[in-house]
């Protein structure tokens, strides 16, 4: 199955989609480059409120991250993860996600580089990625913008669809790709 | 919850650290940390303030607002908080329309202003409402359609085909966006308004 076709449309998105809003705006005569500078001045104080949320969160990440005590706890884990039929070559992949995007990518792009992107370690790792986000990003992000320090179970419901979908990602990825 | 685990990195870290000789690495990490926050910062506010712009054109020209109308049961059904026809409805689309098409980065801004007028609606400031972890959940559970970077970095690993694991993106982030709805609705109930 090709899907060059949807790679290609894939660039198609953007730019559609800033033709329909600046051509309804021309067909309904809404002033829109006044209309663009009054709504983007909002852009930076919304900068401004997140700046402090963003520091100090991956602050606190860098240090965890630095100091060893996730591989720690990875190697910890990967002996009680194999009988569950998690391969062990992805549990960094999956503790890593919810706290960094960036670490998470460059754990997709070694384990890529030493499995290859078509074996099956290779293959579970972007769908891993790719069907699930940086939670505590969005988080800090989110809520940092309308300054939300109570977050009650919000932590809890992220963290549970993460390890869901990498959970689903680990089936549905043997499902379509394992002989 | 935050505010443990926030203290919880730091400490665990520090105290590890001290534990296998590795101390040296925190004072570094703490600044690297600090400039990788504000780069992140830094990174977002051009798209931020672009989007945020552009937004602001669609709503005048009341495509949130048509966009809401037609769509108005799948927000009666993720959001049953937000009084109908409020501001946040369009902005709320428009996140999830972001995500569903892929469009990344550009999805942020628009969750954020839903963010926004979600906490008009907030009767008590700086503590999270119902609908504001709703649209935290479907974010962080991320349904996309197209998964652009990770195919890029199939692409740039040498695949045969770098898009043929999109089917299965779709599938499983669909699954573990509808575990995350679930897992809310779960807490919506037990915790109350």
């Amino acid at each position: 199955m090709s899907l060059a076709w949807l790679e290609a449309a894939g660039a198609w998105v953007l730019p559609a989609f800033l033709a329909v809003i600046l051509g309804a705006a021309l067909f309904r005569r809404v002033p829109a480059y006044s209309a663009f500078i009054e709504g983007a001045k909002e852009g930076f104080d919304t900068f401004l409120t997140i700046l402090p949320h963003l520091v100090g969160m991956l602050a606190a990440l860098a240090v965890f991250q630095s100091s060893g005590a996730l591989k720690a706890l990875t190697s910890f884990l990967a002996p009680y993860f194999r009988p569950l039929g998690f391969p062990p070559e992805l549990l960094p992949l999956a503790l890593l996600r919810p706290f960094s995007g960036a670490a998470s990518m460059a754990v997709v792009t070694h384990l890529m580089g030493r499995y290859g992107p078509d074996s099956e370690i290779g293959r579970l790792a972007a769908i891993m990625q790719g069907s699930t986000d940086t939670t505590f990003y969005v988080l800090t992000v989110y809520f940092g913008s309308v300054g939300i320090v109570r977050e009650r179970y919000a932590v809890k419901v992220g963290l549970i669809g993460d390890a869901a979908g990498i959970l689903a990602a680990l089936l549905v990825g043997r499902w379509f790709f394992s002989a | 919850m935050i505010h443990t685990v926030w203290i919880g990195l730091f400490l665990v870290g520090i105290v590890y650290a001290a534990l296998t000789g590795n101390i040296a690495h925190v004072s570094t990490a703490l600044f690297e940390g600090a400039q990788e926050g504000l780069n992140v910062a830094f990174s977002l506010l051009g798209i931020l303030t672009l989007w945020m712009g552009i937004l602001n054109v669609a709503r005048k020209a009341g495509l949130l607002d048509a966009l809401a109308r037609l769509l108005r049961p799948l927000i009666r059904l993720l959001f049953p908080d937000v009084p109908r026809g409020h501001a946040a409805e369009g902005y709320l689309l428009a996140n999830i329309a972001a995500n569903l098409l892929g469009m990344g980065n550009a999805a942020t801004p628009f969750g954020i202003k839903a963010m926004q007028e979600l906490d008009k609606l907030n009767p008590e400031k700086g503590r999270a409402t119902r609908p504001m972890i709703t649209l935290l959940a479907l974010n962080t559970a991320s349904v996309s359609l197209f998964p652009t970077t990770v195919i890029g970095i199939r692409a740039a690993a040498g695949a045969a085909q770098p898009a043929d694991i999109l089917p299965a993106v779709v599938l499983a982030s669909f699954l573990g966006s509808a575990v995350a709805v679930l897992v809310d609705r779960f807490y919506q109930w037990r915790e109350g308004p």
